[in-house]
């Protein structure tokens, strides 16, 4: 095995292969009868009013930036917990101090409400 | 002897010497061997979903009092085999103003992303895809291709439903990958590896598997890992009663057919994932020294126990509000989660190499898992009397 990516570019090819090759024997088996009814948009019985694309909860958005903020930081600690062993004590205190501060944003965040689905 | 001892490796070679003999490079058969045995493992993880749709429809009968399919075959078993057929021969119908291109990708990547994670999952020391070094990135990359298909499926099936369930998608997997991964920190603190293998052969001892050692991280995975399926409680993106069936709803056909089985195959890979990270992978207490194959059996036992626990959870919670969801992942399990891992990281490196570090960590847990159940009981309390005093008292007469 010269290098396990290798491994991973074929698995992502099959990954893709397999569900292709089951939507097109399903495309050649199944009939093809489009018509407007069938294809209208299925919501609760009634016709669709206007479209899709509506405006959103900004509440999702929030959320969506606190997640940022924590899985950016979270990639950091990997290197730190995995030589955890190897290092001197005070890199584990160090270590401790980073996710300190990560939580104070989540606090902040938490204090000024944004956490609240309101 | 050889073979069973480590049959992929020995197939490998034998295989790599009979392509190599003609005029074949040594990189192109190494490719090509790849692709044959990664598209023979791959048949094989379809072939076991076909089982799963069985099992998850067995089993869910019987939590519902019911029989479940019980016509064709013995015990039905040949029941996901007609479901197949049925949505082969089923149209394939795309609504009106749909984006045709993300329309058709969602489905494609749901499957992908699980599949992907099929590459790491170590069935024994020397049967495992690859053995990367960065494996729990990995994990996370995976599951974030999965959350991308269901958002492209949301927005590209012009529905309004739809677009809601993918909205709450974001707002779930996304928010319940903090505490995933914090909890797959714990692991690496413990293994000091971020390898499947690596985290395998660190829960040598049966006393040494990481459920003993991180009980709480456990708990907090199996429930992150519920959130990143979206199956019950968390069915928030589908909620059948609420958003007709949420991001699948305009998919028909094998689309549908592919969401279905990427979600069973899915749980049934988070499984997997539970035993290697908490239970010791393919080890049984001795039993796995008889060979691969049997470490193998064991490991699938193992995941098929956890998409058990899983469908058990499914079938008994009920699902819970999108703000009681996200206040639950935010307010208690990433602070939970994140005061585990400083202290595993603390404990873990004082008593490096002490016969006392299992005992010290599980310890922690308790205490740790003993002071949140009395701040919550403290906190619960303190709401219930402010609500008390905001209340107009009675009149006295």
């Amino acid at each position: 095995m010269e290098s396990p990516w290798i491994y991973v570019g074929v698995f992502v090819l099959v990954g893709l292969f397999i569900p292709i090759a089951a939507i097109a024997i399903a495309a050649f088996l199944g009939p093809k009868k489009p018509n407007a009814i069938k294809q209208s948009t299925y919501e609760c019985g009634i016709e669709t009013v206007g479209d899709s694309w509506i405006q959103f909860k900004a509440q999702y958005y929030i959320f969506a930036l606190v997640f940022l903020v924590f899985d950016v930081e979270t990639v950091f600690l990997f290197p730190w917990a995995v030589s955890l062993n190897q290092l001197p004590l005070f890199a584990v205190f160090e270590g401790i101090i980073f996710i300190l501060i990560l939580l104070a944003g989540l606090v902040y965040a938490w204090k000024k409400g944004m956490l609240e689905w309101a | 002897m050889e073979f069973w001892n480590d049959p992929i490796t020995t197939m490998f070679n034998s295989l790599l010497e009979s392509f190599t003999s003609g005029s074949m490079s040594v990189a192109t058969a190494t490719v090509l061997i790849y692709a044959l045995g990664i598209l023979l493992f791959v048949t094989f993880a379809m072939v076991l979903d076909i089982f799963l749709v069985w099992i998850e429809r067995k089993v869910v009968a019987r939590f519902q009092d019911r029989l479940g399919p019980n016509r064709i075959g013995p015990f039905g078993i040949f029941q996901p085999f007609a479901d197949i057929v049925k949505l082969l021969i089923k149209e394939d119908i795309t609504p009106i103003g749909a984006d045709v291109v993300l329309f058709n990708l969602a489905p494609i990547f749901s499957m992908m992303s699980v599949l992907l994670l099929w590459a790491i999952l170590p069935f024994a020391p020397n049967m495992v895809g690859v053995d990367l070094n960065v494996a729990m990135l990995y994990l996370v990359a995976a599951g974030s291709i999965g959350t991308l298909s269901v958002i492209m499926a949301g927005w590209a099936s012009n529905n309004k439903y739809a677009t809601m369930g993918a909205f709450r998608t974001v707002a779930q997997m996304v928010s319940y990958e903090i505490p995933m991964v914090a909890a797959i920190l714990v692991i690496t603190v413990l293994a000091g590896s971020m390898g499947t293998v690596g985290i395998v052969e660190a829960q040598e001892e049966w006393w040494q598997v990481f459920f003993l050692s991180a009980p709480l991280t456990f708990l907090i995975f199996l429930i992150s890992a519920i959130a990143e399926l979206g199956r019950s409680p968390f069915d928030l993106n589908e909620a059948e009663s609420e958003i007709v069936a949420g991001f699948h709803t305009e998919y028909t056909g094998m689309k549908f057919g592919l969401f279905y089985a990427g979600e069973l195959l899915h749980s049934f890979t988070f499984g997997g994932f539970i035993a290697l990270l908490f239970f010791g992978g393919h080890r049984f207490f001795g039993l796995e020294n008889l060979g691969p194959i049997v470490g193998a059996l064991i490991f699938i036992g193992k995941a098929l126990f956890f998409y058990w626990v899983i469908m058990w959870v499914k079938y008994t919670v009920p699902r819970i509000r999108i703000d009681h969801m996200l206040a639950f992942n935010w307010k208690f399990l990433t602070p939970l989660s994140f005061i585990l891992l400083m202290v595993t990281a603390l404990v873990g490196r004082l008593l490096l190499d002490s016969a006392w570090l299992v005992p010290a960590l599980f310890l922690s847990n308790v205490f740790i898992g003993w002071m949140t159940v009395l701040y919550l009981k403290s906190h619960e309390r303190k709401t219930r009397e402010a609500e008390e005093a905001k209340s107009v008292p009675v009149a006295q007469h």
